[in-house]
């Protein structure tokens, strides 16, 4: 078997408004793949499906060549939910042993978990006591339970720190090295950029846009913005050989162009000599592609 | 199998303990019946029986209340509450049966009414053995009223479940275990009471309340404990109910009422959706 998790034209409606429509998605082993969409957009429910946790209205799930929610499924497949949640009276400890037991292992190997996602010291206090972060940890370490095939992870950096961050996805990528299919979503694309193999964006409950950073990039092809800074009162002689500039409040002036037409502009600028004192090239922003998917598609 | 059900019973029993119900329910069970055994001290001369099968004549009719109320105070938490701390998803995604789930919460729950109702029960005895050697005649009644009691404290752990799940609000869930404890226990007695003293002897009496007792999992305890005890005569209320139904259909309906709402209990809990 290749792929871990198939999806095909997948719809569910919630009171006759289509939360997804008509979605397809493969997913293969080591695979790395964010989920992108604002609030609404369907991410939460399409992790549900996969899940078995709720059930769509048309459309094939294949979770490791079983059923969403059967318990072949359940067993090859770890969830981490938007905000973990933990009973406060509960220690990680307890918590994380209680989860190893319900997966048929052995709960001694708690404390290796919660070592792992840097919880250790707070092994034993109350899950109640802890900070957002941490209890996102000990729903990071439940997901390290076994060997999952396929992770399902939503929003699951929310209320970590950068650092933190940065050894969740090392995390992640050790799983995927080792055969894990990855799922997890966000709301921003600048998190996820380098993190991940490919990219979905899904807006109002429509695939809107999938493939890798660089795909997308090309895609979009967003207009590129320049800025120029005039040399010493070369600013009014600036203007005039550049007449499509936009002046700026602070002296500089703006120029947008398409990608190609982007070599030939410098070549023009670099041309003006020593009327210009400085020159910044802006390529369009991960938050600028990402809105022009999620735009487009809601239109 | 059984090692979910024991780990998520271990869980349950753990929080119940740091949320101090094992105490509570343990303090109450206790107090009410050293506060019975005192109380039922003083007729025990007239009737001629021993002071232990009068105090478990007053102890029925203080598990009849106490017990399903304890039963429901612990359970109307037990899905509404997953469902709200929002713990309930991340459990359903596990490879564990919802009935594994709940035969887990329904084993450390009824352990801890188990705990209470022996703590009670011991300590009335225990009092009643030692104000009256001859006591000891009554501990099979005793001993009964024990595991009649847990069976009772699993119907109603049952019913809470199950009003849990179709609630799926903690505060929703309270309101309807308040309202199955007043109903089941409380007015439907006085209902019965009100349509007995209307018929009048009639058909109801002798047809339909036999039934209306037995498909009562309060009342066809009390009707068992107190026809199995013959101490009909310590008691008031059904009494002379008890006597005209056979022992075995009110030991049936206390061994079937559990099972029947743990039934309900799975049903209804497989219809919540995370």
């Amino acid at each position: 078997m290749t792929s871990t998790l198939t999806i095909s034209r997948l719809t569910k409606r919630f009171q006759g408004v289509e939360a997804l429509d008509q979605v397809s998605l493969d997913l293969g082993p080591g695979m790395r793949v964010a989920l992108l969409g604002h609030n609404g957009a369907g991410k939460s429910t399409m992790m549900k499906i996969i899940l078995g946790l709720i059930p769509f209205d048309a459309g094939e799930v294949r979770v490791c060549g079983a059923a969403p929610g059967s318990g072949q499924a359940r067993m090859q497949v770890a969830y981490l939910p938007e905000n973990a949640a933990f009973h406060p009276a509960l220690t990680g400890e307890e918590q994380i042993r209680h989860y190893l037991s319900l997966r048929g292992e052995s709960p001694r190997r708690a404390m290796e978990l919660l070592e792992r996602v840097g919880l250790a010291k707070a092994a034993r206090r109350r899950i109640g006591t802890y900070s957002k972060g941490m209890r996102q940890r000990v729903g990071l370490a439940q997901t390290l339970i076994g060997r999952p095939r396929l992770l399902v992870l939503d929003e699951p950096t929310s209320g970590l720190d950068p650092v933190s961050r940065r050894d969740f996805y090392a995390l992640l990528d050790g799983l995927a090295a080792e055969g894990a299919a990855i799922l997890l979503s966000s709301h921003a694309l600048t998190e996820v950029e380098a993190r991940t193999d490919r990219i979905l964006i899904l807006s109002q409950g429509r695939l809107a846009a999938q493939g890798t950073l660089a795909d997308l990039r090309r895609r979009a092809a967003l207009p590129v913005g320049l800025t120029v800074t005039p040399a010493q009162g070369a600013a009014p002689a600036l203007a005039q050989a550049l007449p499509q500039a936009r002046p700026a409040g602070d002296g500089t002036l703006h120029l947008a162009c398409a990608q190609d037409e982007k070599l030939g502009l410098l070549a023009r600028i670099a041309g003006l000599g020593d009327r210009v004192a400085d020159l910044d090239v802006i390529p369009p922003s991960l938050e600028d592609i990402y809105s022009h998917f999620s735009r487009r598609a809601g239109q | 199998m059984i090692r979910r059900i024991l780990s998520t019973a271990a869980l349950e029993f753990r929080i119940a303990l740091r949320n101090r119900w094992v105490a509570i329910a343990t303090a109450l069970m206790v107090v009410f019946a050293l506060v019975l055994a005192a109380a039922g001290a003083a007729p025990t001369g007239d009737i001629g029986a021993d002071r232990l099968s009068v105090v478990v004549a007053s102890l029925t009719s203080l598990a009849v209340y106490l017990v399903p109320l304890l039963a429901l105070l612990m359970s109307f938490d037990a899905i509404a509450g997953e469902v709200e701390r929002g713990t309930l998803p991340l459990l359903l995604t596990y490879p564990v049966a919802r009935a594994e789930v709940l035969a887990g919460k329904l084993v450390a729950h009824l352990a801890i009414l188990a705990l209470a109702v022996c703590a009670g029960y011991g300590a009335a005895a225990a009092a009643a053995v030692w104000t009256d050697p001859a006591s000891t005649a009554g501990l099979p009644a005793l001993w009964r009223l024990m595991w009649s009691s847990t069976l009772l404290g699993a119907t109603f752990l049952g019913a809470g479940y199950a009003l849990s799940s179709v609630a799926r609000r903690p505060s929703g869930a309270a309101g309807l275990a308040v309202g199955l404890w007043l109903g089941l226990v409380v007015l439907y007695d006085l209902a019965l009471l009100a349509l007995i003293v209307a018929d009048g002897g009639g058909g109801f009496t002798t047809q339909v309340l036999p039934v209306a007792l037995l498909a009562n999992p309060a009342d066809a305890f009390r009707l068992f404990n107190l026809s199995a005890a013959q101490a009909t005569a310590a008691a008031a209320g059904v009494g002379g109910a008890a006597a005209t139904i056979p022992l075995w259909q009110s030991a049936l309906s206390v061994l079937l009422w559990p099972l029947a709402a743990l039934g309900l209990a799975i049903a209804a809990f497989r219809k919540v959706t995370p």
